[in-house]
C-alpha cells in the first residue's frame, strides 16, 4: 500500500541522517516510538517527538532502554508499527527484549547510531562495532534483518525498508548506523506519499475461536492477530507452541526455534542486498557497509591508480549477510579487504564464505573517526600481490 | 499391559469462571496451597460481575510463579521477561487506548527486577491495573531473597535470616503517584474481588498487593507449616485499616499485616494529561493516536 501522507514530509531537504532516519520512519508509518536519550542517536526521537502529535503518532520517553524496548514490543502488539532508537550501551540493555521480539515474532525496528565502545566508549564520536552484537547479542538463537545506510537519503530509504521488512517477516530489524551518517548534513529528497511504498501489518482472516498464533500451515511466518479484536490469544518468551502455550520439551524447541532461524535463513535471497561494482576480473574485492564504504571509495580509486583490478561489494542488507556471493566471488579473486570501524567483525563473516579459496585482509580501526584512505589503498595493494 | 479405569459417571458442570481462563491449559503449575490461583480466581471474578468488554481487555505478566497468571487467563495475554511487563503494558496501552491493561505478576517480578518501571508508571500515571502477589520470596528459581522479605525471615540466599530492609510497597505505590493502592491477602476473597472490581472501574495507575502463601518455600524455609497455617496466620494476624497512612504499612516477619484500601483518589492519566496538553499547546493541529491504536489499515 501507499504510505499516509500525514507522515511523509515530500520535498528536497537538507537533513542529517538522525533526522533522516525519523522522516522514513515516520513515511514507514511507524505512530508509536519508546526511547531513552543517548548520543549520538537522540536526534532520531527529536525529530519524531516534534512531528508525531500532528499525525497520530505518540512518542514516550522511557525511564531507560530496557523499558523502550519492551514498550515497543508491546505497543506492536496493538497493530500500531513502533520503533525505538540508541547507541551502544543502550543497545546491549536493548538486548533482552529483542530476543523477547524475535521469539514472540514482533515486527518492530530498533535503530543503533553507533558510537565507539566499549562501554560508554567515545559517545560523540563514530564506531561499527556493533555489528556481531547485532547478530548475536541477545542469548539463544534466533534470526534477525539488519541493514546499514552510508548516506541521510539512505537513512531515509532504509528505514522504510526496515520497517516493511520487518513487517514481511515479522521480527526486529535493527538499523545499525553509525555516528557520522547519523550526524552527516546531505540533501534528502522525500517522494510524494504515494510513490512511497510501505506493507501494513497484515491482520489474520482467520476468525477468533479458529486462530493460533503460532500456526504457519507450511509457511514461515505466521498470521497476526492484534490485541483488543477478540481473539483472546497467549503468547510468551517460553519456547512454544503453535497456540503459544508454554512447551517444556525438546521436540517443541525443535519446531519453535528451528523456524524462526530458517524463516530468515531459507528467505535470504529475497533479503540480501547489496551494491556491486567491478568485480568482473578483479583481483581484489573490497567489502564495506555504512560510512566506510565511502571513505573506501578514496582508497579503491587510490590503489587503482596503481594499478591493482579492485571490485567493490557494499552491503546494504548486514544480515542476512550475502554468502552466496561472497563464495562464488572467492573463486575468481585473490583476495577481500574489509575495512571497517572495529578490529573485524563483518570480516569474519567474508573469511567464513570465502572459505580459504580467497583471503579477507581486515582493515580495522578502533574508533572516534574514519579510515585514512591511504591505509585502505595500502592494503588492496598488499592483498594483490 | 492395559489398565481398564472404570469411570463412575460424572455430572459434568462448568466452573462458573471458566470461560475467563483457558481450561486446556489447567492443571496449573502452583503448588497446593499456593494464594495465586486465588488472586486469578478473585480477578476473574471481578471481571465477570464488572462486565467488561474482555474483547477489550489484555493481561501481561513478567517472570515467575505469578508470572504464570497471564497464560491461564483467557484474554489478550503476554507473558514478557522478567521485569518488565509494566513496560510492555505500557506499550499496550499507549499503542491501543480503548485497551483495558492489567498487569499481573509478583514481588520479584514487580518490585526487583522491575522496580524502576513500577516507580516511572506511577509518576507517569499509566492507566494501568498492576495486581502484585507477594509471597515474600522467589518462588519459581526456589526460595531466594526478595526486595519483600521481611526483616529475620530465612530465603536460600539468606540462610542466616534477612538482614535486608524490605519494602513497603503501597507506600512506595502511593508516593510515586499511584490513584488507587490497596492491600489485601489471598484469604480476603471477597475484598480482594471488590477491590479488583474497583480497581477495573478506576483509571490511572491501580496498584493492589496480595499477600499470598508460599508453602513450598518461604512457609518450608521459615518453619512456618502449609500454606493453611499462613491463612490461620493471615486470619488471626490481619487487621483492616482503610486509608491508613502508607508509612505504616511496613511488613514485619509474622506480625500484623495491615489491609485496606489506603488510597482511591483521581488525578488525569498520562493519556489525558498528554491529550489536553497538545490540544492546548498545537490546537487544531494536534492529531491524537486513533483509541483503535495507530494501525495504517491495509
Amino acid at each position: 500500500m501507499k504510505a499516509d501522507p500525514a507522515g511523509v514530509l515530500t520535498g528536497a531537504h537538507y537533513l542529517d541522517g538522525d533526522f533522516a532516519c525519523g522522516e522514513g520512519a515516520m513515511a514507514a508509518g511507524c505512530r508509536f516510538t519508546a526511547g531513552y536519550p543517548i548520543t549520538p542517536s537522540t536526534e532520531v526521537v527529536e525529530r519524531i517527538a516534534r512531528r508525531f502529535p500532528m499525525m497520530g503518532g505518540l512518542f514516550i520517553q522511557m525511564e531507560d532502554e530496557l523499558a523502550s524496548m519492551a514498550a515497543i514490543v508491546g505497543a506492536s502488539w496493538t497493530g500500531t508499527k513502533s520503533l525505538t532508537v540508541t547507541s551502544g550501551p543502550g543497545f546491549s540493555l536493548m538486548m533482552e527484549n529483542i530476543g523477547l521480539a524475535a521469539m514472540m515474532e514482533t515486527p518492530c525496528v530498533v535503530v543503533n547510531v553507533q558510537r565507539g565502545g566499549p562501554s560508554t566508549g567515545l559517545p560523540t564520536m563514530t564506531g561499527q562495532a556493533d555489528m556481531m552484537q547485532a547478530r548475536w547479542g541477545s542469548h539463544g538463537d534466533y534470526e534477525i534483518i539488519a541493514l546499514s545506510p552510508q548516506s541521510p537519503q539512505e537513512a531515509f530509504n532504509l528505514t522504510i525498508d526496515a520497517f516493511n521488512l520487518s513487517e514481511i517477516y515479522r521480527v526486529p530489524v535493527l538499523f545499525m548506523m553509525d555516528e557520522c551518517v547519523g550526524h552527516m548534513t546531505e540533501k534528502v529528497v522525500i517522494p510524494p506519499a504515494e510513490e512511497i511504498e510501505i506493507m501494513p501489518r497484515k491482520l489474520t482472516s482467520v476468525p477468533p475461536g479458529e486462530y493460533w498464533p503460532y500456526h504457519v500451515n507450511g509457511k514461515y511466518v505466521p498470521e497476526f492477530a492484534r490485541a483488543g479484536d477478540g481473539y483472546r490469544f497467549h503468547t510468551t518468551g517460553l519456547t512454544h507452541d503453535e497456540r503459544g502455550y508454554p512447551d517444556m520439551s525438546a521436540a517443541c524447541q525443535e519446531k519453535c526455534v528451528r523456524r524462526l532461524v530458517e524463516k530468515i535463513k531459507n528467505n535470504a535471497d529475497k533479503i540480501v542486498r547489496f551494491d556491486e561494482e567491478d568485480t568482473e576480473g578483479a583481483d581484489v574485492v573490497v567489502v564495506s557497509y555504512g560510512i566506510t564504504a565511502r571513505v573506501a571509495r578514496m582508497g579503491i580509486s587510490l590503489a587503482r591508480k596503481k594499478g591493482v583490478k579492485v571490485g567493490v561489494i557494499r552491503l546494504i542488507v548486514v544480515w542476512p549477510f550475502p554468502e552466496k556471493r561472497i563464495r562464488e566471488l572467492a573463486g575468481n579473486i585473490k583476495a577481500f579487504v574489509v575495512p571497517e570501524i572495529n578490529y573485524g567483525q563483518m570480516v569474519l563473516e567474508v573469511e567464513r564464505c570465502a572459505a580459504g579459496q580467497a583471503s579477507a585482509i581486515c582493515v580495522p580501526h578502533g574508533g572516534g573517526g574514519v579510515h585514512d584512505p591511504n591505509d585502505i589503498c595500502e592494503a588492496i595493494v598488499r592483498a594483490a600481490k | 499391559m492395559t489398565t481398564v479405569t472404570q469411570q463412575t459417571e460424572m455430572v459434568a458442570e462448568e466452573h462458573p469462571i471458566a470461560p475467563y481462563l483457558r481450561m486446556d491449559r489447567i492443571p496449573h503449575i502452583w503448588c497446593p496451597t499456593c494464594g495465586i490461583g486465588t488472586a486469578v480466581k478473585c480477578f476473574a471474578t471481578a471481571l465477570q460481575e464488572t462486565g467488561v468488554d474482555l474483547d477489550k481487555t489484555a493481561v501481561v505478566s513478567g517472570i515467575g510463579c505469578t508470572g504464570r497468571a497471564a497464560g491461564y487467563m483467557k484474554l489478550d495475554a503476554f507473558h514478557s521477561t522478567h521485569g518488565r511487563a509494566i513496560p510492555f503494558a505500557t506499550g499496550l496501552k499507549l499503542g491501543r487506548p480503548e485497551l483495558l491493561v492489567t498487569v499481573f505478576s509478583g514481588d520479584g517480578d514487580l518490585a526487583g527486577i522491575g522496580g524502576n518501571h513500577f516507580i516511572h508508571a506511577a509518576r507517569r500515571n499509566i492507566d494501568l491495573l498492576v495486581i502484585l502477589v507477594n509471597n515474600f520470596i522467589y518462588g519459581m528459581t526456589g526460595g531466594q531473597n526478595a526486595p519483600t522479605t521481611p526483616l529475620t525471615a530465612r530465603s536460600s540466599t539468606m540462610p542466616y535470616g534477612n538482614f535486608e530492609r524490605p519494602f513497603n510497597l503501597p507506600h512506595l505505590a502511593a508516593s510515586c503517584g499511584a490513584t488507587y493502592v490497596a492491600r489485601w491477602t489471598s484469604l480476603h476473597i471477597r475484598r480482594l474481588t471488590k477491590s479488583f472490581k474497583e480497581g477495573i472501574e478506576r483509571k490511572g495507575f491501580r496498584f493492589i498487593e496480595v499477600i499470598a502463601p508460599c508453602s513450598t518455600l518461604y512457609a518450608r524455609l521459615n518453619k512456618l507449616g502449609t500454606g493453611f497455617n499462613l491463612m490461620r496466620f493471615y486470619h488471626d494476624n490481619a487487621e483492616i485499616c482503610h486509608g491508613a497512612d502508607t508509612r505504616d504499612l511496613d511488613i514485619d516477619f509474622q506480625n500484623k499485616l495491615i489491609c485496606g484500601k489506603f488510597v482511591d483518589e483521581e488525578r488525569p492519566t498520562f493519556l489525558e494529561c498528554m491529550h489536553e496538553h497538545y490540544k492546548k499547546i498545537l490546537g487544531d493541529r494536534y492529531v491524537p493516536i486513533p483509541p483503535e491504536g495507530g494501525m495504517i489499515h491495509g
